[in-house]
């Protein structure tokens, strides 16, 4: 029989935890979008949005408040309830990600209560993310499929062909890394990348697996749906691909999604590749200032991080054309999988020889 | 083939090389450029706060002249109107009455004149033909309206404010 240990205070701890951190993602992710324009216009030699507050801050707000109040029209054939559900289940899996980051170290109570920054440190961390990712292509399917249109099929699936390719890939990458890390929980991985310099070495995963950096990122890209992977949503050949028929906020919906998963996925490869919420110095920081402010320093400095990682996105979105589909499964099947399997190679040889 | 300009350039049909096929070196060079253009010089302008300035021979909404003692200048002697490309001028000409002689120059006035500025093409040809130095065309651009009628300016919308008595 299943005992499960309830605490009032766990449980209370829990939900303002996924309050913050979805209401962090939506904020994130809602100047995400400012910033997206900030950035485009910069790199274009422009101003970019500067009408609605200062420095255009009110921006995202405005669009929000715009798309609530159009006219929401659902097509005259489509199956609504799964044409309802499309827009749903990408905002739902986008949110659901983030579940599993650590935010920052535990924090001890002087009650020697432990409060973690996390939501769910779950063993296998990095298989869920897997999972829930994998699940977010559904959303992106059900719409595509739901709004009988036929751009709107062909962009489904695309995205379904494109996810499943790159999945392959991104999963070979990490298991290089977890080769070396010998853990799936990102808790244990995010403290095995403590400060920045080991006695000998970097700490942080980056430098000792750049390869397989190089392929999750790829393909995080084009999980995302972002350029040079955008083939999904593809303007010059499917017009505005599987969000063609969506108006209104169910579209919101959709574009949201994807900047929160922007959020959550950066969060993730930070974790992964970049030490989460270490930083150089930390060990001489953290007897510097007391327990609770090093907690916030810490999610300072993943969250920063985290914007960074969102802005070098942004710049590759304006920089590189968009990838044309079979040019995208080539470097999907015939490039990455088999650098991921070389990097697998090399990584258990080092290992071993280090063994040794 | 013979070449016609020395402008055209042979394009480079080579298989790629290995460099740029791995495509992070291209990536970064993209980037580099993307990147350095975030230090340049903004082409955009804050339109209505700065404006920027025309060139001194544009062409823009007509005026209607006044002379030193604020009396309209025009005669109504269909100049501008016959030399419009565009038809877009029409008038009606009228006798100055006695006691008039502060409203009007000379003894012909235009009692009603009008340019449909839908018609107008901004050519500045009523300016050239005016011997009156009655029309001019302003600095300022043509407002955009809702209803066709709106675009017809009338003598009064034409006309540049005088001193009333």
């Amino acid at each position: 029989m299943l005992f499960l240990n309830f605490n009032a205070a766990f449980i209370i701890e829990k939900a303002i935890l996924i309050t913050v951190v979805i209401l962090g993602a939506l904020v994130v992710a809602m100047y995400a979008t400012w910033a997206e324009r900030k950035v485009s216009a910069v790199m274009q030699d422009r101003i970019g949005p500067n009408r609605a507050g200062p420095f255009g801050l009110f921006q995202p707000l405005a669009d929000g408040m715009k798309l609530f109040f159009k006219e929401e029209i659902t097509p005259d054939r489509s199956t609504r309830f799964i044409f309802l559900l499309g827009p749903c289940l990408a905002m739902l899996t986008a949110c659901m990600t983030s579940a599993v980051v650590p935010w920052g170290p535990d924090y001890i109570t002087s009650s020697g209560y432990a409060l973690r920054f996390q939501v769910a440190d779950i063993n296998i961390g990095i298989l869920f993310v897997f999972g829930v990712v994998s699940l977010g292509v559904y959303g992106v399917m059900l719409g595509g499929w739901a709004s009988n249109n036929k751009f709107s099929l062909l962009s489904s699936i695309r995205a379904a062909s494109q996810a499943i390719s790159y999945e392959l890939a991104m999963g070979l990458s990490l298991i290089a890394m977890l080769m070396m890390t010998g853990s799936l929980s990102l808790r244990e991985i995010v403290s095995q990348q403590h400060g920045f310099w080991d006695i000998h070495y970097f700490s942080w995963n980056f430098f000792k697996q750049p390869l397989a950096f190089i392929i999750f990122f790829t393909c995080a890209l084009a999980e995302l749906n972002r350029t040079p992977f955008d083939l999904p949503e593809c303007d010059s050949e499917l017009n505005m691909g599987y969000h063609q028929e969506y108006s209104s906020m169910k579209l919101g919906f959709y574009l949201f999604a994807e900047y929160i998963n922007m959020f959550v996925s950066s969060a993730i490869m930070v974790t992964l590749f970049f030490g989460g919420y270490n930083f150089p110095f930390m060990d001489a920081v953290q007897e510097a200032v007391p327990g609770l402010a090093f907690s916030a320093i810490c999610i300072m400095v993943l969250l920063a991080k985290v914007v960074l990682m969102i802005l070098f996105i942004m710049a590759i979105r304006w920089t590189l054309p968009r990838f044309r589909y079979d040019q995208l499964m080539k470097l999907g099947w015939k490039s990455l999988i088999p650098l991921a399997l070389v990097n697998m190679l090399i990584t258990g040889a080092v290992i071993l020889w280090i063994g040794n | 083939m013979q070449k016609l300009t020395n402008k055209s350039i042979q394009i480079n049909r080579d298989p790629l090389t290995f460099s740029e096929r791995v495509y992070l070196p291209g990536l970064a060079k993209g980037l580099a450029i993307t990147l350095g253009h975030v230090f340049k010089k903004k082409a955009t302008v804050s339109y209505p706060e700065v404006k920027r300035p025309f060139s001194p021979v544009f062409r823009g909404l007509h005026i209607l002249n006044r002379d030193e003692e604020g009396r309209e200048r025009c005669t109504a002697c269909g100049l501008c109107a016959l030399a419009c490309p565009a038809e877009a001028i029409t008038m009606e000409a009228a006798e100055r009455k006695p006691g008039e002689e502060h409203l009007y120059r000379e003894e012909k006035y235009a009692a009603r004149y009008e340019i449909n500025m839908l018609r107008c093409i901004f050519c500045g040809y009523c300016e050239e033909a005016c011997p009156k130095d009655a029309v001019y065309l302003s600095e300022s651009v043509m407002p955009a309206n809702y209803t066709r009628e709106s675009f017809i300016y009338k003598k009064e919308d034409l006309l540049i404010p005088g001193n009333k008595k």
